[in-house]
């Protein structure tokens, strides 16, 4: 029932809370889709269902979102903060960010490990700069989530003979969570999939019940599936160097190729037409200038490092 | 007029109709489908662009769809299609209602003949916008009447309702809805459309042909219909009384009332259905009988200040922000705040630094292209609105303005005749953004002789909403062919004399052909050829990939931001080597003209899809 159909004067007896699931990823990694089939089992079982989701600047590779409430009664579209009760995150990431949504004693934390580094944390070019990218690791995390199931799921669905079904054995992890006979899940799933996919999918589904089978049966009370944490890069190699440009004056004829190159814009001719570094903090010493300049009128000088920790 | 027969649908219970999940804007479009319309015309705009594209699924027989080259021309044709006397619609987005403005206000004063509903979505919050503004102010400034839905289930019943009340009380309505509301599924009720023969033609240039003599004369008319509509919505079931025995009284409307009854299931609610007229008899009756009076309602304090006007003095906008949209946390955090909630304990704090994840152009977007020679900062740069806005962020950074649809042009024309810039001016605009709103500012700039460059970034679509067609496209929204704007003509029509089209994808070419037009004393139109990447198709090429051996870690190749394009854990000489993620790369081949060390090639080896 919709909220407007409902009579006026007295006010409805309060009845049980929402569930909450919030699915969250990278624009198309098919969190939409995800939202629509949970929305359609509980559509199956008469329940008010609203689910938002953002549209437009989402889908040139930013975050996206789907809050989906059910229930006897929900009213607003999006989830409050902290009364998430599945926080489903396709990305590692985006399931770091979003955390805040998770309700802290009941939440159940589902997410792949996946990383989709965007090309904002490759954005300091500096020698020696890092991956702007949060290091933070499952078990860093235990202790913020009441419930956690983190895993490879990409890895998993290769296993299974098609990387695309990962989103699959996500579901089929929810599934353990959420109060829906299992073979629901089955009929409703294939209603969006392909015919063709649709054994592949079904494993993938079940792969994900016998996954948290196993992570149960496996796992005392505190203990997180092993992952593979990401190798760190050597400290000696990131370490700062400064780089220094020698630019000889008379040999410099104008000719703009190394301003008009220079990835970092740093570059400019002065008024003697000679090239100039105008900005010394962008210059990353990526050598462009020295390698293009036709009358090697430039040269990098990058600094001895200093010693290694 | 009789209210009764309006009203039936609202209160009649009993589902008949199929229930299926809807989003806002299904919901709007099949009120609008129901209610019988026969034309409706858009521009496409976030959060609107699905209404028209829904709308264009039902039979062509029922209704005609198109699209229009700005909400102007939307509007125009609606308004044409109702002094006919059939039921015409448009949708669009708040700062759409700018651009129709003139034409609203004025056929306020005539009203209508066939029903004329407008679906405004607005953007609390500035999803995807450049303004964050309350369509409710306008719908004071032309005195037509806003319904605001809460749900998509009342957007298909007010959408529906719009068009008998619009026919009622003779004027266009306004329906509203909002970001959240467009973009949220819910099951929803559908009926059966409503069969009707056209209204008889009426010939009346005394009340349509609006000259001041018959605008002086309407105006009385205009006014005394806002009060109509004040004891309508007052005898009316759409503004419903909600009570309890607290000492609390909120009044709200919109998606504002779904966010009360998520933090404050337990007070008396007042939910009006418009907050222009406002049902005032009620209202009045209503704050008189709570002893703590609180307004609800997203960005601008329309009702608080009715209210205030009327002798009440509410909790409002000191609680519930002015700015950004409402949220259960934030309304329940202006209850907290008046005194009426407790404070939440907090939650655990989180030290993790989620990483930045705006968006981005797609790999292999031909705007890269157009952009790379503008980044030089010789140049200075007029945006416009669009994908390629993303332009002005780093690593491009090749944008130095961007005000509104089509304002490059003649920002481009300002700039150069300030006497200031010293570096050379170059206007930048999409397709479809030239053809909404930038044609004038060009005929202007060769008007008024200019020394401009204007960049023409013809991707075939409007990509930003999704991939919508447009006249520069050949299709109709309905997918039929249809002429085609020739661009370089149409320039040399306005008296350019210098016009170039050149390869997106072709480096060299655009910096040589973008040095020449801006050497050029004079207007000097390039336009910038290549398909979006994602629509109306999704382009995929033989990918590349980086030899490592021969990366150098330059990163030039990053300038481009191009996503697919990201660091390998290699590290050389301080610097991480690249990589080219061959799912995402389509083999624009743009990082292979511009590496330094020949590092790029194409793939060798098979790719794994």
């Amino acid at each position: 029932m919709s909220s407007t159909a409902r009579e006026s004067a007295p006010l409805p007896s309060p009845k049980t809370k929402p569930t909450n699931v919030l699915i969250v990823g990278v624009g198309g990694q098919g969190v939409i889709m995800m939202s629509k089939i949970v929305a359609r089992i509980c559509q199956l079982h008469d329940l008010q269902i609203k689910q938002s989701e953002v549209h437009g600047m989402a889908k040139r590779g930013g975050s996206v979102y789907s809050h989906v409430r059910f229930g006897e009664e929900v009213w607003a579209p999006t989830i409050p903060v902290g009364e998430a009760d599945v926080l489903l995150a396709l990305e590692w990431a985006e399931g770091l960010r979003w955390l805040p949504y998770l309700h802290p004693e009941r939440g159940t934390l589902i997410a792949d490990t996946k990383r989709i580094v965007p090309p904002f944390a490759c954005v300091d070019r500096r020698r020696g700069a890092g991956l702007q990218y949060p290091e933070t690791d499952a078990v860093e995390i235990v202790e913020h989530v009441a419930n956690r199931f983190a895993l490879d799921a990409k890895g998993i669905a290769l296993d299974l003979g098609n990387e695309r079904v990962a989103n699959t054995l996500l579901l089929g992890i929810l599934s353990t969570v959420l109060d829906f006979p299992a073979d629901e899940w089955e009929t409703v799933l294939a209603e969006f999939v392909p015919p063709k996919t649709l054994e592949t999918n079904k494993r993938a589904l079940r792969a994900g019940r016998d996954w948290v089978a196993q992570a149960d049966a496996a796992a005392a009370e505190d203990a997180v599936p092993a992952l593979a944490r990401k190798k760190k890069t050597p400290a000696a190699a990131l370490q700062r160097r400064d780089s220094r440009l020698e630019i000889i004056d008379a040999w410099c004829k104008g000719c703009d190729i190394c301003v008009k190159t220079c990835p970092e814009l740093c570059l400019t001719l002065n008024e003697k037409e000679v090239v100039e570094l105008t900005d010394a903090d962008a210059c990353t010493g990526c050598r462009v200038c020295e390698w293009l300049c036709p009358d090697f009128a430039i040269a990098v000088k990058i600094d001895k490092p200093e010693s290694v920790d | 007029m009789s209210s009764s027969a309006i009203d039936f649908e609202l209160t009649n219970e009993k589902p008949k109709g199929e229930i299926r999940p809807l989003t806002g804007n299904e919901a709007i479009a099949r009120g609008a489908w129901e209610a019988g319309v026969c034309v409706a015309s858009a521009y496409p705009g976030t959060p609107s662009t699905e209404i028209l594209e829904t709308l264009a699924t039902y039979p062509v027989e029922d209704v005609h769809a198109q699209w229009s080259p700005n909400e102007k021309v939307a509007l125009d044709v609606a308004i044409g299609a109702s002094h006919s006397g059939v039921r015409a619609f448009t949708a669009l987005k708040h700062v759409g209602v700018n651009v129709a403005a003139d034409a609203l206000l004025a056929q306020s004063y005539m009203g209508v003949n066939g029903g004329l509903v407008l679906a405004v979505c607005d953007d609390p919050g500035i999803y995807s916008s450049q303004t964050e503004q309350d369509t409710r102010l306008y719908a004071k400034l032309a005195v037509v009447p806003v319904l605001e839905p809460c749900d998509a289930q009342e957007a298909l019943l007010f959408t529906k309702l719009a068009f008998e009340l619009s026919e009622a009380f003779d004027t266009p309505i306004i329906v509203r809805s909002t970001m959240r509301l467009s973009h949220t599924r819910v099951p929803v009720e559908m009926g059966a459309r409503e069969e009707r023969s056209p209204n008889e033609i009426k010939v009346e240039p005394g009340r349509n042909v609006l000259l001041p003599s018959t605008a002086r004369r309407q105006r009385p008319a205009v006014l005394d219909r806002e009060r109509r509509f004040e004891e309508y919505f007052s005898a009316s079931p759409l503004t419903r009384r909600e009570s309890s025995d607290s000492d609390v009284g909120v009044v709200t409307v919109g998606t504002a009332y779904t966010y009360v009854k998520e933090v404050l299931p337990d007070v008396n609610i007042l939910k009006v259905a418009s907050s222009f007229p406002l049902a005032r008899d009620v209202v009045q009756d209503f704050c008189a009988s709570v002893d703590r009076l609180f307004v609800v309602e997203e960005l601008e304090p329309v009702i608080e200040m009715e209210l205030r006007t009327m002798g009440f003095a509410p909790g409002g906008k000191e609680f519930f922000s002015r700015a950004g949209e409402l949220s259960p946390e934030i309304v329940r955090e202006g209850f907290v705040q008046a005194g009426v909630l407790e404070p939440r304990p907090k939650g655990p704090a989180l030290d993790f630094e989620p990483v930045v994840r705006p968006p981005v152009l797609c790999a292999g977007c031909p705007h890269m292209g157009s952009y790379y020679p503008l980044r030089t900062g010789h140049v200075r740069v007029a945006g416009d609105i669009g994908c390629y806005t993303l332009a002005a962020l780093k690593p491009l950074q090749a944008m130095d303005t961007c005000v509104a649809m089509g304002s490059s042009i003649g920002n481009a024309v300002g700039m150069a005749k300030s006497g200031t810039e010293t570096k050379p001016i170059v206007a930048t605009i999409g397709d479809s953004t030239f053809l909404h709103g930038g044609i004038p500012g060009l005929m202007d700039a060769v008007y008024n002789k200019a020394n401009i460059t204007v960049l023409l970034l013809d991707n075939k679509t409007v990509a930003m909403t999704g991939g919508q067609d447009h006249p520069g496209t050949g299709r109709t929204l309905r997918g039929e062919q249809t002429h085609q704007v020739e661009y370089e003509a149409l320039c040399r029509a306005l008296g350019v004399q210098w016009v170039r089209t050149v390869d997106s994808y072709d480096m060299a070419a655009i910096h040589q052909v973008m040095r020449e037009a801006m050497e050029y004393d004079g207007v000097a139109v390039v336009i910038s050829d290549r398909p979006c990447v994602l629509d109306p198709v999704k382009i995929k090429g033989p990918p590349f990939e980086v030899v490592a051996q021969a990366c150098t870690g330059c990163q030039a190749c990053m300038n481009l931001s191009c996503p697919a394009i990201t660091w390998t854990d290699e590290i050389i000489d301080g610097h991480h080597k690249v990589q080219i993620d061959e799912q995402q790369c389509m083999g624009c081949s743009l990082c292979l003209q511009l590496c330094p060390t020949d590092a790029i090639r194409l793939c060798k080896t098979e790719t794994s899809a």
